[in-house]
């Protein structure tokens, strides 16, 4: 992999780029699922491809391939350069300095070779069992949407024409499982998962199945309730969808574009005190992690906002230049070119027992689920579907459905009033059980 | 036009009607129901301009084979991007591996089901037309934005363009190809008044030629649209909350049935009865003003398709007539599982992907009400007329989709513009309310992308002035 970078960015330098760079991926991947019991789907792949960046002067563009044949190679030079002699020329462009550039590739554990030396049929049987012990944990469990087990193993290689190389494997493996339940004509689906780097840590497909199975059944009963403005908990993974927000509207080219509700708010208070959110690619074995971002900075732990004030946008060197700001080394590489994005991020853990945030709301909304695409990330606007269960003097009550939450995004984050103790990693961004004193919930 | 893809995957790479044949009847003949070849060859094109010049310009090629063996309910998926007929044989093996186990069939002969359509055919595809022409759009579009308003601070232009080649096989021996052009123009603009900033967003395409967007100058009236949404939300007052009369208007709030009725509709879930529509085919669903049609057959649409991505040309479906649940959308698998036709819905988003049943272009049919009528009859309520995305939970039928430019109705007459906000309904029930029917049908300018377990496909939806006597609006104001 090495000597084909190294191949390619020569050729786009004698074809008249000024500076390039580029990265090729390796992958294979397997994913079963079975339904019922019953094998559905088994699918297989192997992939591979390359992308190249170019700058002639100041100007810049890509182009991707998965063709890796030597024809292919001096194609894929040729229309990038030649798009870049269209481009308008920015002087903010350009590959970092090369005192940035990560000296080292740590390694951080994210590969784990022994775990994918599983035959077809163990993988098959691991996406069985999990649909099996969800489809066993009540006679009200009628259907499935299926079990699912997949694995991936990725090779990535990058290169700049100033003199980065550096490359990283990583494995990931992942079960789920979405029963079905139905009771007196009602029907309702809900899933549990969990994804690892390594097989090992992989939940037991019984304790999944048995989550899911139990966070379907308490769907069963969904009523609507009437619109009211009511203190709203959400669920770990729903509050990690909040934070997601956040880091959208701190991201560099929302930034510069004046497309975010965090425009010229660097250091000031966006959040309640308690709210401590950190994005950290330096994490072993994690999902998010990364030995060196898309143009070869080392990763590093960022804290994004601390104690409710925003402390760093994420940046990378593009974007920082535009703002005046170093970069965060939050860049991520993809055939178009360069964006950000984050590595392990999350809000901190607060000391709240979940239980007792619920117990400490009289008549609130407790969020399992949020559909559409209801935010606006220019105001902070904020308005999706929920499902979830309604809190009634302190305890969870009765499933609820059909009906939406609304508010802005900055005041839902000062307006957080308690912090869980319950931050578990399940996937890249996490955050505990999050109590918001007020938003507006529409139903009937 | 039918004999050039099958050419370009001989030419290019020697995989010609012998080598297929001898693939698919070697490896994957014998006891599976059904086996198919997918062959896919893709440049696309991405050129966006922000700041006043285009900074981001790519290139992209993708190419590779799925292959598919199925017998009862098992799927047996495999595909590689390396076209060398070796790596074709091994996805074969595996993909056999997978599916062969438990048959108790021969290979049923699939026919294919009649010739293709040729809805977009082109003299030049967009994606081969000329560069600079390109370039010099993107730059009038900026040049335009910022004329119309002082307050527009940011333009980002963006035209993506692509040619999709494909070929599919079947080991009954007939193979049938299509060359999918698909070209679109985005505008989004920032305008900023003070502390206040908003967004606005507007563009169109289709399976067209690059000069699509000079005719008609559609590039300066997506332009403008862009500009007039986002200075109009500068006002918005906070959107209301809670159960009001609901007034769509024509063209992208179609975006309701692609959510409230044509996600249940598709015949993997009904298959696994796991839609809130399963079995209740012939049943009342909708208001007797409602018909729905799921149309793979227009003209030049970005949901068209001359053969879907199974080798079956596209129809004209009949999902919702006068309120009576009529027909489902089936790929070959669940037709055959379910008995019942196949539709030419069977969609993949690339090689790298099984297909399964999709829309196309889904839209309800124009009644006779006056749409200044159906406003006028409202004494309260949200006129909604465009909308950012929409998503559905199939099982329980609970659909959203979020509106993006909408106003407050007062005593018959649309008054205040209201901030964004989501609408959330019941899908078997949501059009059991719709009380008035537009003699307005239009269709979306040609943007939408449809996703479903992961795999993203461009449909197309489309609706005449409706009036909904009864929705749930997830705005602020109580």
């Amino acid at each position: 992999m090495r000597e084909l970078l190294a191949g390619l960015l020569q050729q786009a330098t004698r074809r008249g780029a000024t500076s390039a760079d580029a990265f090729v991926v390796e992958d294979q991947s397997f994913s079963a699922q079975v339904r019922l019991g019953q094998v559905d789907t088994v699918k297989h792949a192997r992939e591979q491809h390359m992308a190249l960046r170019v700058f002639v002067g100041k100007s810049v563009a890509a182009a991707s391939t998965s063709d890796l044949s030597r024809e292919s190679v001096t194609r894929l030079v040729d229309e990038a350069v030649s798009l870049a002699r269209v481009t308008s020329p920015d002087e903010m462009g350009g590959l970092p300095e090369a005192a940035e550039l990560a000296r080292q590739v740590p390694d951080l554990d994210l590969h784990d070779p022994r775990g994918h030396d599983l035959s077809p049929e163990e993988k098959i049987d691991l996406a069985r069992r999990c649909e099996a012990a969800a489809l066993e944990a009540d006679p009200r469990i009628t259907n499935s949407e299926g079990g699912d087990f997949s694995d991936r193993r990725a090779r990535y290689a990058y290169a700049t024409s100033h003199g980065f190389t550096g490359e990283y494997a990583t494995s990931s493996f992942s079960l789920a499982v979405s029963p079905v339940a139905a009771a007196n004509g009602e029907m309702q689906r809900d899933s549990w998962y969990h994804i690892a780097r390594k097989r090992a840590r992989l939940d037991a497909p019984e304790e999944i199945g048995r989550i899911a199975a139990r966070r379907t059944l308490r769907r069963l009963g969904a009523r609507r309730v009437k619109t009211a403005e009511v203190p709203v908990i959400f669920d770990p993974d729903m509050a990690a969808t909040l934070v997601r927000h956040i880091a959208g509207a701190a991201s560099g080219p929302a930034l510069y574009r004046r497309a975010s509700f965090l425009v010229g708010k660097l250091g000031e208070r966006i959040a309640a005190p308690s709210v401590t959110i950190v994005d950290d690619g330096t994490m072993p074995g994690a999902l998010g992690s990364r030995p060196f971002d898309g143009e070869g900075l080392p990763v590093r732990r960022t804290v994004l906002v601390e104690q409710g004030g925003l402390r760093s946008y994420l940046l990378d060197t593009y974007s920082g230049r535009k703002l005046g700001l170093p970069s965060t080394h939050h860049a991520a590489r993809d055939g178009s070119g360069v964006s950000v994005s984050t590595t392990n991020l999350h809000l901190q853990a607060g000391d709240r027992d979940p239980a007792d945030l619920i117990r400490s709301v009289k008549n609130g909304l407790y969020v399992t689920e949020l559909i559409g695409f209801g935010v606006n990330g220019v105001t902070g606007d904020y308005s999706r579907g929920a499902v979830g269960l309604w809190i009634d003097n302190g305890e969870l009550a009765y499933p609820v459905e059909e009906i939406t939450i609304a508010g802005n995004l900055l005041d839902m984050f000062h307006a957080v009033e308690g912090i869980g103790n319950d931050l578990v990693f399940r996937d890249r961004t996490a955050a505990p059980t999050l109590l918001i004193g007020r938003m507006t919930v529409a139903g009937s | 036009m039918l004999a050039r893809p099958e050419r370009f995957f001989a030419d290019r790479f020697g995989l010609n009607a012998g080598t297929m044949e001898r693939l698919l009847g070697g490896t994957l003949a014998g006891r599976v129901d059904h086996a198919d070849l997918y062959l896919e060859y893709r440049i696309s094109e991405e050129l966006v301009l922000e700041e006043g010049g285009v900074k981001k310009a790519a290139r992209h090629v993708s190419q590779g084979a799925g292959v598919r063996a199925q017998s009862g309910e098992r799927t047996g998926y495999a595909h590689t991007d390396d076209l060398a007929l070796p790596n074709i044989e091994e996805a074969a093996r595996q993909a056999r591996a997978i599916a062969d186990r438990a048959s108790t069939s021969a290979v049923v002969a699939v026919g294919a089901d009649g010739p293709p359509h040729d809805l977009y055919t082109l003299a030049e595809p967009p994606i081969a037309a000329d560069l600079d022409r390109k370039l010099k759009l993107l730059g009038r579009v900026d040049a335009e934005a910022r004329s119309l308003d002082p307050r527009v601070r940011q333009v980002i232009a963006t035209l993506g363009s692509e040619d999709v080649v494909v070929l599919i096989a079947t080991p009954s021996g007939w193979t049938v190809g299509d060359v999918r052009p698909l070209t679109r123009l985005n505008v989004t603009v920032i305008v900023e008044d003070g502390a206040r900033r908003e967004i606005g967003s507007y563009g169109g395409g289709g399976r067209v030629a690059f000069d699509f967007f000079l005719e008609q100058d559609r590039w300066k009236r997506f332009t403008g649209e862009a500009v007039r949404q986002a200075l109009m939300k500068l006002d918005a007052v906070d959107a209301p909350a809670g159960e009001m009369t609901v007034v769509l208007g024509p063209g992208w709030p179609g975006i309701l049935l692609h959510e409230a009725v044509g996600h249940g509709l598709e015949g993997d879930f009904n298959r696994k009865k796991t839609s809130a529509f399963s079995g209740r085919l012939g049943q009342s669903v909708a208001s007797e003003l409602v018909t729905v049609v799921d149309d793979g057959t227009i003209q030049n649409r970005r949901g068209s398709l001359n053969v879907d991505d199974e080798g079956v040309p596209t129809r004209r479906n009949v999902l919702i007539e006068k309120g009576i649940l009529r027909g489902y959308l089936q790929d070959r698998l669940n037709s055959r599982l379910m008995g019942m036709e196949v539709t030419g819905n069977g969609r993949r988003e690339s090689y790298a992907h099984p297909p399964m049943p999709r829309m196309t272009n889904t839209f309800m049919l124009a009644g006779e009400d006056e749409p200044a009528d159906i406003i006028r009859g409202v004494t309260k309520g949200l006129y909604a007329v465009n909308f950012g995305g929409g998503q559905v939970d199939i099982t329980n039928g609970r659909f959203v989709f979020s509106a993006s430019e909408a106003y407050l109705i007062e005593d018959g007459r649309v008054t205040r513009p209201v901030k964004g906000a989501t609408l959330i309904g019941n899908g078997p029930e949501a059009l059991t309310r719709v009380s008035r029917v537009g003699h307005d049908l239009k269709l979306d300018e040609g943007v939408g992308t449809c996703g479903k377990d992961g795999q993203s496909v461009p449909v197309g939806v489309g609706l005449p002035t409706i009036r909904i006597d009864r929705m749930t609006v997830g705005g602020t104001q109580v």
